[in-house]
């Protein structure tokens, strides 16, 4: 294939992009953006270790959007994991599909963006702050608005279920806006099921408002197949004493990057982000977090961890702003990191960015191996290596898998992590 | 809040007090630059044609280069057209003793505290004072020449070391390397030579004055420090600028070569005009210092006391490439009133066991922003490489801000890396507790920060160590966050 510079794959990308007529400011912005800035080169400081415009020329052909394929009940029921009791949105492609999805729970509101048309879609996560929201801007076809009403407590998890094949076209682009009014509670589940082995681009935006006093917990399973490039940009506006918790484990994928904002914007908030990526063959996975700490008294953890074996590459950046007015904010972030390869490769880059004196933040960040002595102590006791290897491993994962919320998802989300800790690595 | 901002204005209100500016006569080059330009300092200098042709593709090499914006500084443009690019105080003979040199230029550093006469001489440094852009005196030369050692200035190196120049020059740092460096090596006034022989470890520091006097004239030194095998060498470099109202840029240069077995530490206390309290004036200090570990065993200490310049952006840096070779960076560096700092490290690991250390103290006051930016690479074949790095930030008053951009990129499955910042700002407790005991709020201030910051002046020589307590209690008088 010929290189392609930066221009070139954009305007390809366009030639080939659909053209809906629902919310036009919204795509002519994506559009006009694109236009201009095209999509990440290398030289682009955020995009410095995903070379994904580079990864996207050498890996798909095909530009379009791609279209619906063929669900049903059975393939779901098959994916479901097991005690899952919810609510569960089924996605074909990107595209909502109402009908193989089930909602009982009171308090929460589903519906398609292209019957509520909610106002508010593109207000959390601007088209301007990464070339990937612009894009999703263009070609996302319909998505799904959901609305949970205030003082619910909705004690069943909701799970969305992704179902992603390249079929006439190798992009898909998913769109999610949810809005969680005040005092509610609610916890979302999300998993992604590649249907073969063919290369595509899913390119998902989500946007969470999360009101006042309100509490949200979103846990998410990345693993699609070992060609698939996936960019997801999550936002959420965090408001007055309202917390929210996001728990990612990434496990496969060609190129996967993350962009996970929080935006502190009132007291008492506290924004809570835990992360575990474990790596093999050729996957590259970069998680890109950014905390924006805007007023007095709001608190922010953040915990990365990162198994990397083979050829796999992690990045991790993390940002922390602490405005001026933010006095009182405590920020702790921290980033460990374990290569099991020479050929594998971590780049990470803990930033902070203080413009307030009465602050305590921290971070930490480390990349090393296994402590030989705690290898030799279980070995003393009869343990082969690998199972002492792959046991200190699960403990080092297992830090972060504590945080996913709902019981058995983190069973089915631990089953994985041991099998894969003792089988691959 | 109230007293805050009284004991703020207080610490702004500070003027700077090696303010001042001593009219001599300069030979000056006409202002702007072109290939005209070099030739003329060239011929000056009366280099010879390889140093000519070397400043040349340097220059021609900038042209193609664009200035970095990726720092975390904002300031207006320079117009680098409008600098004169030489400059040098009028003397009619060269001096052979003291006794020679203007008694202005002496008087100069009585009054900065350094004296170039027996009270220094007792004290035993080697002062190579450079006042803008020529050396004007050297002492200690016969003690060092006798060892072997070679402390001169560059273009006396030029002249009487040309294979070492020739072989070192651009050896660390590129022409090519940076933007700053690339004029740096096309428009070099002169700088410091220094040679350690193989197996003499240097019996006294060696230490630097840098001056900027003539206005408008921007200072770009070179210094080139060689530490053949076996040997040892401490070298102090130190800063003072009289104020002035037009920003000047400085753009040096500094690299250094340590061979098998070798030792150098390169400390710098850094105070020039900061700007006053306006944010108006100041220092553009753009540095590249860069040393190699290039043999085993070889070690590169950079320890920095940073409390001057209007904009900073500099970044140390060792390349390890020998096997068990080390490289160490401990800086404390202040802001206050607008002064931004960017400034930080980078640590290549490329030899198998290297190890690094980074400690870094960032004080930032006033309006100020303090950034550390810093690098740990460790390449595919270091295995058991080793870094720790710390970077602490205290914030006093609301104002200001403290950045963190360090990037780790790790290939080797048997390296141990770790970083870790906090940023904080002085305990109330921690006041209280030496009030109670009959210390004074300022007193305190200076106590915890002195304290704060122990961990870096400790790796400071003796000289040197006096001096940049001085300053810190200098410049964070009566600031309390």
């Amino acid at each position: 294939m010929t290189t392609l510079t930066k221009n070139k794959i954009s305007e390809l990308i366009l030639n080939q992009a659909p053209s809906f007529n629902s919310f036009p400011q919204l795509r002519e912005k994506g559009r006009t953006i694109t236009l201009g800035n095209g999509l990440p080169a290398s030289k682009d400081e955020e995009y410095k270790f995903t070379s994904i415009s580079k990864k996207l020329e050498q890996t798909l052909d095909n530009f379009s959007l791609s279209k619906k394929t063929v669900l049903d009940l059975n393939l779901i029921q098959s994916h479901l994991f097991e005690g899952f009791d919810g609510d569960l949105l089924v996605f074909n492609n990107g595209n909502y599909e109402k009908s193989l999805s089930s909602v009982n729970q009171t308090g929460i509101e589903v519906s398609s963006l292209n019957d509520s048309m909610p106002v508010s879609l593109g207000t959390i996560a601007k088209t301007e702050k990464d070339p990937f929201i612009s894009l999703n801007n263009i070609y996302f076809e319909d998505g799904i608005f959901i609305k949970v009403k205030k003082n619910h407590k909705i004690d069943k998890p909701v799970f969305f279920l992704f179902f992603n094949k390249a079929n006439q076209g190798q992009v898909i682009s998913p769109r999610i806006l949810i809005e969680v009014e005040e005092n509610a509670e609610v916890s979302f589940l999300e998993n992604t099921i590649s249907l073969d082995e063919s290369p595509y681009l899913c390119n998902v935006v989500t946007e969470i408002k999360v009101g006042q006093n309100a509490h949200v917990h979103y846990n998410r399973h990345q693993s699609e197949n070992r060609n698939s490039i996936v960019v997801n940009n999550f936002e959420t506006d965090i408001h007055r004493d309202a917390t929210f918790t996001s728990v990612v484990i990434s496990l496969s994928g060609d190129m996967v990057r993350n962009n996970l904002t929080l935006n502190l914007l009132d007291s008492g908030c506290e924004g809570n982000m835990y992360g575990l990526y474990l790596l093999n063959g050729k996957t590259h996975v970069d998680n890109h977090t950014n905390v924006d700490h805007t007023k007095p008294h709001s608190e922010s953890n953040e915990l990365y961890k990162g198994i990397l074996a083979d050829n796999s590459r992690g990045v991790f950046n993390g940002k922390i702003f602490v405005r001026q007015d933010a006095q009182k904010t405590n920020a702790f972030q921290q980033n460990n990191n374990i290569l099991l390869s020479d050929d594998a490769t971590v780049n990470t880059k803990p930033q902070l960015e203080i413009w307030a004196d009465d602050v305590k933040c921290s971070h930490g960040c480390t990349t090393g191996q296994l402590d030989e002595e705690a290898l030799f102590y279980l070995r003393a006791r009869g343990l082969s290596k690998d199972q002492a290897k792959g046991m200190l491993l699960f403990a080092f994962a297992g830090e972060v898998l504590e945080h996913v919320s709902d019981e058995s998802f983190k069973k089915y989300l631990t089953d994985i992590v041991q099998e894969r800790l003792g089988s691959n690595f | 809040m109230s007293k805050d901002n009284q004991i703020l204005e207080e610490f702004t209100s500070k003027e700077y007090e090696h303010g001042w500016s001593v009219n001599l006569e300069a030979d000056e080059a006409p202002a702007g630059l072109d290939e005209g330009i070099i030739r003329w300092i060239s011929a000056k200098k009366e280099e010879p044609e390889w140093l000519l042709e070397w400043r040349l593709k340097a220059f021609r090499n900038w042209l193609t280069m664009i200035e970095p914006e990726w720092a975390n500084v904002r300031y207006p443009k320079i117009n680098l057209q409008s600098l004169k690019y030489y400059s040098a105080p009028k003397q009619k003979n060269k001096p052979k003793n003291l006794d020679e040199i203007d008694p202005e230029l002496l008087q100069i550093y009585e009054r900065l505290g350094i004296s170039l006469n027996e009270q220094k001489r007792l004290q035993g440094i080697a002062v190579d004072a450079v006042l803008d852009s020529v050396s004007v005196g050297t002492t200690f030369k016969a003690t060092l020449s006798k060892l072997g050692i070679i402390f001169c200035s560059f273009s006396e190196a030029v002249k009487e070391h040309p294979e070492l120049v020739k072989k070192y020059l651009g050896s660390v740092v590129p022409i090519n390397d940076n933007y700053y460096a690339a004029l740096n090596s096309a428009v070099f006034s002169d700088g410091s030579f220094c040679y350690i022989p193989s197996g003499v470890r240097c019996p006294m520091e060696l230490s630097t004055y840098f001056r900027i006097n003539a206005a408008n004239t921007g200072q770009f030194e070179r210094t080139l420090i060689i530490a053949e095998e076996g040997s040892y060498v401490s070298y102090l470099e130190g800063c003072t600028a009289p104020q002035r109202d037009e920003n000047q840029l400085h753009a040096a240069v500094v690299e250094i070569y340590a061979a098998k077995n070798a030792e150098v530490k390169y400390s710098t206390v850094q105070n020039w005009f900061p700007g006053d309290k306006e944010g108006k004036g100041g220092i553009y200090n753009f540095v590249t210092k860069r040393g190699i570990c290039a043999g085993d065993h070889s070690k590169i200490s950079w320890t920095q006391v940073e409390t001057g310049s209007a904009v900073t952006w500099k970044y140390p840096s060792c390349i390890l490439k020998g096997d068990y070779s080390v490289g160490e960076f401990y800086s404390v560096a202040v802001t206050n009133n607008y002064q931004q700092a960017d400034t930080g490290t980078k640590m290549i690991h490329i030899g198998k066991n290297t190890r690094s250390r980074i400690v870094s103290k960032g004080i930032s006051a006033g309006h100020s922003q303090n950034s550390y930016r810093g690098q740990v690479q460790v390449m595919k074949r270091a295995t058991n490489s080793r870094n720790f790095s710390q970077c602490d930030s205290l914030l006093m008053g609301s104002k200001c801000g403290a950045h963190t951009f360090p990037y780790i990129d790790i290939q080797n499955s048997s390296a141990q890396v770790e970083h870790e910042a906090t940023t904080s700002k002085i305990g109330e407790d921690q006041l209280f507790y030496c009030n109670q005991r009959g210390i004074s709020t300022e007193d305190a201030v200076a106590l915890i920060v002195n304290g704060y910051a122990k961990e870096v002046l400790n790796q400071l020589p003796m000289e040197f160590a006096v001096e940049a307590q001085k300053l810190l209690a200098l410049t964070l008088e009566g600031s309390v966050g």
